[in-house]
């Protein structure tokens, strides 16, 4: 294991300790290790926070700040935060509108959030959550613990957040997250596996030539090990069970937001979203916005995730919205 | 009677077997889910142990809702909530008493077994800690019905919690990380009922004899 870290007991403490020192301004760290965003609490504004295991940055502490989240809880690397986290962040974000957990969709993630948030109601805070379970690679029934919360969550902060910011009350933000969750679907790929710290070894093995399609953001198996191919191939592979699951149609308007694993270059990543493109095109699907860019990684994985959000004019109009935090700023 | 100081030897004990198992879980956990088990449950417990040697209070209830706590506050994904939630049921269960008979164990353990079952909503057969949590409890029963010794009891509770573990290979997992397996889940030891097993274990360890 080859990291820039200085102890794998430390790497969450000490990578928020430079969060804060790069973005001070922005956003403030409180006991115990929660990102809140340095003006926090706002009197009257909806607090809307996240969080889930490391490893996955800018998500979620770099989507604290004006117009996204206002408080983020990260846990250890891949491992949910704890109740105690999440109630402390309830608690500093709490404005007196109520707040929203937005939670992704692992069972230790629902079952510390609602913790959380039995104890935050209990000392009188009003509590709302909504699950992101957008990840298409995985079969959602009975007898799975469904979908995996990946790249919607992204979006879904972000949309949310404006909501927010612009006054929306408890019910009607929460009733905007779940729009989000309905509208949006992912799917992602590896060409490496991850390490975790704590492990020092990859979490699964992946030949010189080979790709794991369906991959979840902690390394889970996904649909189909197989020989690499093109981007083109790759592109549709993850495309195809995307717009058929919701199903996406002609005519309808998508945010189409292709999202780097950690280890992948940029240049790959537009070479992805050029052959999204034509393949939405030839469905009759118009990418109305887009986001393309390492948000909500695995580590240091090579790969790629695909997310489509479809868009009506709220969804659009909170998506420009201005936002301000370390890893989202636009419409200042 | 199980005293104050056996049930503290016993979580010392579990610690204990958790850091010397520490590898064996991880590597049955990134088998079929995100290999953190045994990193997870041992720094819970390291911080278990560090509560522990703190703790004057003479009452057993008290004391097992402390390691319920702990876990809660320091272990994270999914171990966290359901071992917190076993010890803290168990410790509310048997509030304000300084020794319990094994009646009252058993007692306790039923109320921890609920509230694994309440935070994590498994079934048995889904390929969790309550495939061992319920043969375990199902013999520790048996054997006081049968008017077992303290020592022998637990022993027959610990090979139940074996058996539950041993079954859950063939499964398919339907619950947690490794339901997106599916089919590719069975032939795999379940992490969650090892620990659980190990935990049991311990306990039967720390009281043979008794």
């Amino acid at each position: 294991m080859k990291k820039l870290i200085n102890s794998p007991d430390t790497v969450v403490d000490d990578a928020l300790i430079g969060v804060v020192a790069a973005h001070g301004d922005l956003v403030r760290v409180i006991e115990p290790n929660v990102v809140v965003r340095a003006d926090a609490p706002k009197a009257g504004k909806v607090g809307v926070l996240s969080g889930g295991g490391s490893g996955h940055e800018p998500m979620h502490g770099g989507f604290v700040g004006m117009g996204m989240l206002d408080a983020a809880c990260p846990g250890a690397v891949f491992t949910s935060p704890v109740p105690d986290q999440m109630l402390a962040a309830t608690k500093a974000v709490d404005g007196g509108a109520g707040v929203l957990h937005i939670v992704k969709n692992y069972t230790g993630d629902i079952m510390n959030f609602e913790l959380a948030a039995e104890m935050a109601r209990a000392e009188g805070i009003e509590v709302t959550s909504v699950v992101i379970a957008d990840d298409v690679a995985v079969k959602d029934s009975l007898y799975t613990a469904g979908r995996r919360g990946v790249g919607g969550t992204v979006l879904a902060e972000k949309i949310v957040g404006a909501a927010a910011e612009a006054g929306a009350d408890l019910a009607t933000v929460t009733a905007l997250c779940q729009k989000v969750q309905d509208n949006v679907r992912s799917m992602g790929m590896a060409l490496t596996s991850c390490t975790v710290p704590a492990a020092g070894k990859p979490t699964f093995e992946l030949g010189d030539d080979e790709m794991e399609i369906g991959v979840g953001i902690h390394g889970e198996p996904g649909r189909t090990r197989m020989k690499i191919t093109s981007a083109a191939e790759i592109t549709s592979m993850l495309a195809t069970p995307i717009i058929d699951d919701l199903p996406f149609v002609a005519g309808d308007k998508v945010l189409a937001f292709v999202n780097g694993m950690g280890g992948t270059p940029l240049i790959e990543l537009y070479v992805v979203f050029a052959e999204l493109k034509k393949i939405l095109d030839g469905r009759g699907i118009t990418i109305a916005r887009n986001l393309v860019g390492n948000y909500i990684t695995s580590l240091e994985m090579a790969g790629c995730s695909i997310t489509l959000l479809r868009l009506d004019d709220e969804l659009t109009k909170y998506w420009d919205a201005p936002v301000l935090t370390p890893a989202l700023r636009w419409g200042l | 009677m199980i005293s104050h100081d056996d049930i503290l030897a016993w979580v010392r004990r579990f610690a204990a077997v958790v850091t010397e198992n520490k590898t064996y879980l991880t590597d049955l956990d990134s088998a079929i889910g995100d290999a953190d088990h045994g990193i997870n449950m041992d720094r819970g417990f390291s911080a278990v142990v560090d509560k522990l040697d703190g703790l004057a209070d003479p009452d057993v209830g008290a004391a097992l809702k402390t390691v319920g706590t702990t876990l809660i506050s320091k272990v994270g994904g999914a171990s966290g909530p359901l071992y917190g939630m076993f010890f803290m049921q168990m410790g509310g269960a048997v509030l304000g008493k300084e020794a319990l008979t094994l009646e009252e164990f058993a007692t306790a353990f039923e109320a921890g077994l609920g509230g694994v079952l309440r935070i994590g909503k498994a079934e048995p057969g889904d390929k969790t800690m309550v495939d061992a949590l319920i043969p375990a409890r199902d013999a520790l029963r048996a054997a006081i019905a049968d008017g077992a010794s303290v020592g022998d009891a637990l022993a027959r509770m610990a090979r139940g919690a074996e058996e539950g573990m041993l079954a859950t290979v063939p499964l398919v997992a339907r619950k947690g990380r490794a339901s997106y397996l599916g089919e590719r889940s069975a032939g795999h030891q379940d992490p969650g009922a090892t620990s659980t097993h190990l935990l049991l274990r311990s306990a039967a360890e720390v009281w043979v004899g008794r």
